[in-house]
């Protein structure tokens, strides 16, 4: 994890005050400058508002202004002097549920809001889901609006409850809950005296000092990108190979596999153009060189001999969060891109699809828009996977639709 | 080996600079790797800058695998343009100039008298993406700008008409960014999605990245026009009952000479700009484009339509 930054996704149900929440985030960590501020209010005027809906912030689209909604993910940065956040902030409405799963792929942290009128409701489960399906490592419960139960620490600790029995079946060992009440900005960034029976941090503080748990190292993955041959009279020889290291440490001198070919080298060299690195950790992009002439191309993978070696692979068992209309349905094809690599795909088998109201998998035939499934997957050309568990880069894959090109599903190999 | 551009540590230090110019890069590198004909687009402004720089980076020792695009409103700051003629004969790279002027002079576009030249640029983007058949375009645009922008994918999908539909993007997931398309259709780019207006200046300043001086305090005639301290230049004069006073200022953003305000700044080194912009209380666009003030949805709707 790089020191300092934090990637934070916030989803909710409708109406649970997640823009609110997002707005007054930004403008109590002082992260909203004069002229947007000035903007917001005179835009609340327009609306007939009291006072400025903080909501207008974060809600861009003209679409979004209109109905009071959130469309699509936006993307917030800011910074405090201890950190700096890259926050997504997705929309609640059931319909927008795979631009959850979008910010959720890349998060650090995810705030679940739930309205502390309603209490869990079905699409706090589902985020749920998303969030721990796609091993976001931390999870915090910030129940909203607590002032319209009165500070209630009752209404608090039955929510707590209810929350705690669905991420026990989703197999979450531990999430962090938090009373806030956005609009006034109650445990936001400094804690609430109506709120003294609560004994944790406030929303930012938790941000602000929360350390994601490292997952379970691999050793070095590589998938290549680009093959740089420059053929310049500077470098008549050059071979590089470009890509980023997406797990582990890849280091000079290190016994290399390329899959799928299965050619083993050893790493010549690590190159930046401001020279060579000894060695590269995960999240480097660099160009690698190895000592042996080896046939290598954009898609092959290049791994540090070691435990747990990848799966080379034509079938995959996985999870897929199905993210359009159409439904799937055994016997339909699709491309599919994994890493840099893009195969032709048919799903031979639709298993189950989780039940988000009992937070259960039942036996399923098809998905369909916004489903949480296991599928079987047959595939043209091996691809090189890890279990989505020990790797998201490696364990991760995309369906796309061949004719119109649409991004179809979000795949988690199991 | 050696090195090509200004050193820096080589250290393992993940700094948050060093995690955002990888993403960058990865980035570029994928455009390459997923398209036939990618371009990228070059303004001599400081995105387009940082962006140029990295995309050296990512196909270092090899040249730049693409060319550079300008799309030209005729209303530029001099130092500007002097800038990226330079800049381009140095790194011995092809620049394609996509001039709205040509376009007013081909009738391909009406010019409203006292209006900016800025949203006329959307022809000339499109028309030169089709000629050169670029299935690609990359841009400088960052999410922190405004709040349309916050909305953009980094792979975002235009079709024939180069229409953003805000409402029907494709989900992206993890960094598998999806890059296909249709025939006629083509992708924008955005490798400094994650970027705020500080980190440019700070990247620039860790690089030791050469930006047009106009970003520097400067002595310049000035008149107050919209809320805006606006250059007088030959498409600026001033305007009847305006008072043309010198000042000393500096540009937050370079764009069309007749939108794009000057701010009051005694900042004469990169240093000086990122402690000045560390500590402003308005935001990069709301100091300096008249054009974003128009209707809150006024950066939508240019998108929906083509623009960058």
């Amino acid at each position: 994890m790089p020191a300092g930054l934090l990637r934070v996704v916030t989803a909710g149900s409708v109406d649970d005050g997640k823009s609110t929440l997002v707005g007054r985030l930004l403008h109590d960590a002082k992260a909203v400058l004069a002229d947007q501020m000035t903007a917001v209010e005179a835009a609340s005027e327009r609306r007939g508002y009291e006072g400025a809906d903080l909501a207008l912030l974060v809600d861009g689209l003209r679409a979004e202004r209109e109905q009071g909604i959130t469309i699509d993910v936006a993307y917030r940065y800011f910074a405090t002097p201890r950190r700096t956040f890259i926050l997504a902030d997705t929309p609640g409405h059931v319909q927008y549920t795979r631009n959850t799963v979008t910010g959720a792929s890349t998060a650090d942290v995810a705030v679940i809001l739930v309205d502390a009128r309603s209490g869990v409701v079905e699409q706090t489960k589902r985020h749920l889901a998303v969030a721990s399906l796609l091993r976001v490592s931390e999870i915090v419960l910030a129940v909203n609006k607590m002032d319209l139960v009165e500070f209630s620490e009752a209404v608090f600790d039955a929510i707590v409850t209810d929350f705690a029995a669905a991420a026990a079946s989703l197999g979450v060992a531990h999430f962090t809950p938090i009373p806030v009440a956005a609009l006034s900005g109650a445990n936001i960034v400094t804690k609430s005296q109506q709120l003294d029976w609560y004994g944790g941090q406030a929303l930012l503080e938790f941000l602000e000092t929360v350390e994601p748990a490292v997952r379970a190292d691999l050793p070095a993955r590589f998938p290549v990108q680009v093959v740089l041959r420059p053929r310049t009279a500077e470098h008549p020889d050059y071979r590089g190979y470009a890509g980023r290291v997406e797990a582990g440490v890849l280091h000079r001198g290190d016994k290399v596999q390329v899959l799928p070919s299965g050619r083993v080298s050893v790493v010549a060299g690590i190159d930046t153009p401001t020279g060579e690195l000894s060695e590269a950790p995960a999240g480097r992009s660099v160009t690698v060189r190895l000592e042996d002439d080896v046939d290598i191309a954009r898609g092959d993978l290049i791994v540090v001999d070691g435990v747990p070696a990848p799966v080379v692979t034509r079938e995959l068992q996985a999870t897929v969060c199905w993210l359009t209309d159409r439904p799937l349905r055994a016997a339909d094809r699709y491309q599919l891109r994994h890493t840099t690599r893009d195969v032709r795909a048919i799903v031979d088998l639709v298993e189950s699809k989780l039940d988000i109201a009992t937070v259960t998998p039942v036996p399923a035939s098809e998905l369909n828009l916004n489903d949480i499934g296991t599928v079987r997957i047959r595939l043209a050309e091996p691809i090189i996977v890890d279990p989505y568990a020990l790797n998201r880069s490696t364990g991760a894959f995309l369906l796309v639709d061949e004719n119109t090109g649409a991004t179809v599903a979000a795949g988690l190999v199991r | 080996m050696t090195a090509v551009l200004p050193t820096q540590s080589d250290s393992l230090e993940r700094g948050w600079l060093t995690d955002l110019e990888d993403e960058a890069i990865h980035i570029i590198r994928e455009v390459f790797g997923q398209f036939e004909r990618p371009v990228l687009l070059f303004s001599g402004g400081k995105d387009s800058i940082v962006m140029a720089h990295l995309a050296m980076k990512a196909f270092w020792p090899c040249r730049l695998p693409f060319a550079l695009m300008h799309v030209d409103t005729g209303h530029n700051f001099a130092e500007v343009i002097e800038y990226r003629d330079r800049k381009v004969a140095e790194w011995g790279v092809k620049l394609i100039v996509a001039s709205v002027q040509d376009a007013i002079d081909a009738g391909r576009i009406t010019e409203t008298p006292g209006q900016t030249r800025n949203p006329l640029q959307t022809i000339p983007l499109l028309d030169a993406i089709t000629s050169n058949k670029f299935d690609a375009v990359m841009g400088g645009a960052r999410r922190d700008e405004e709040k349309a922008r916050a909305k953009e994918r980094v792979f975002s999908v235009r079709d024939d008409f180069g229409q953003w539909d805000p409402r029907n993007q494709r989900p992206e997931l993890w960094d598998l960014y999806n890059g296909r398309h249709r025939t006629g259709e083509h992708v924008r780019v955005f490798p400094l999605s994650n970027w705020t207006e500080l980190d440019i200046w700070a990247y620039i300043e860790r690089e030791g990245i050469e930006v047009p001086s106009i970003y520097y305090a400067h002595q310049r005639e000035v008149v107050d026009r919209d809320g805006m301290l606006l250059a007088i230049t030959e498409f600026t004069p001033p305007r009847e009952g305006e008072t043309v006073r010198m000042e000393t200022v500096r540009y937050r953003t370079v764009g069309d000479a007749t939108c794009t305000g000057a701010v009051a700044s005694i900042a004469g080194s990169v240093a000086d700009i990122i402690t000045e912009t560390a500590a402003s209380t308005i935001s990069e666009r709301g100091a300096t484009r008249a054009d974003d003030r128009a209707s809150e949805a006024a950066m939508e709707d240019r998108k929906r339509q083509g623009y960058f």
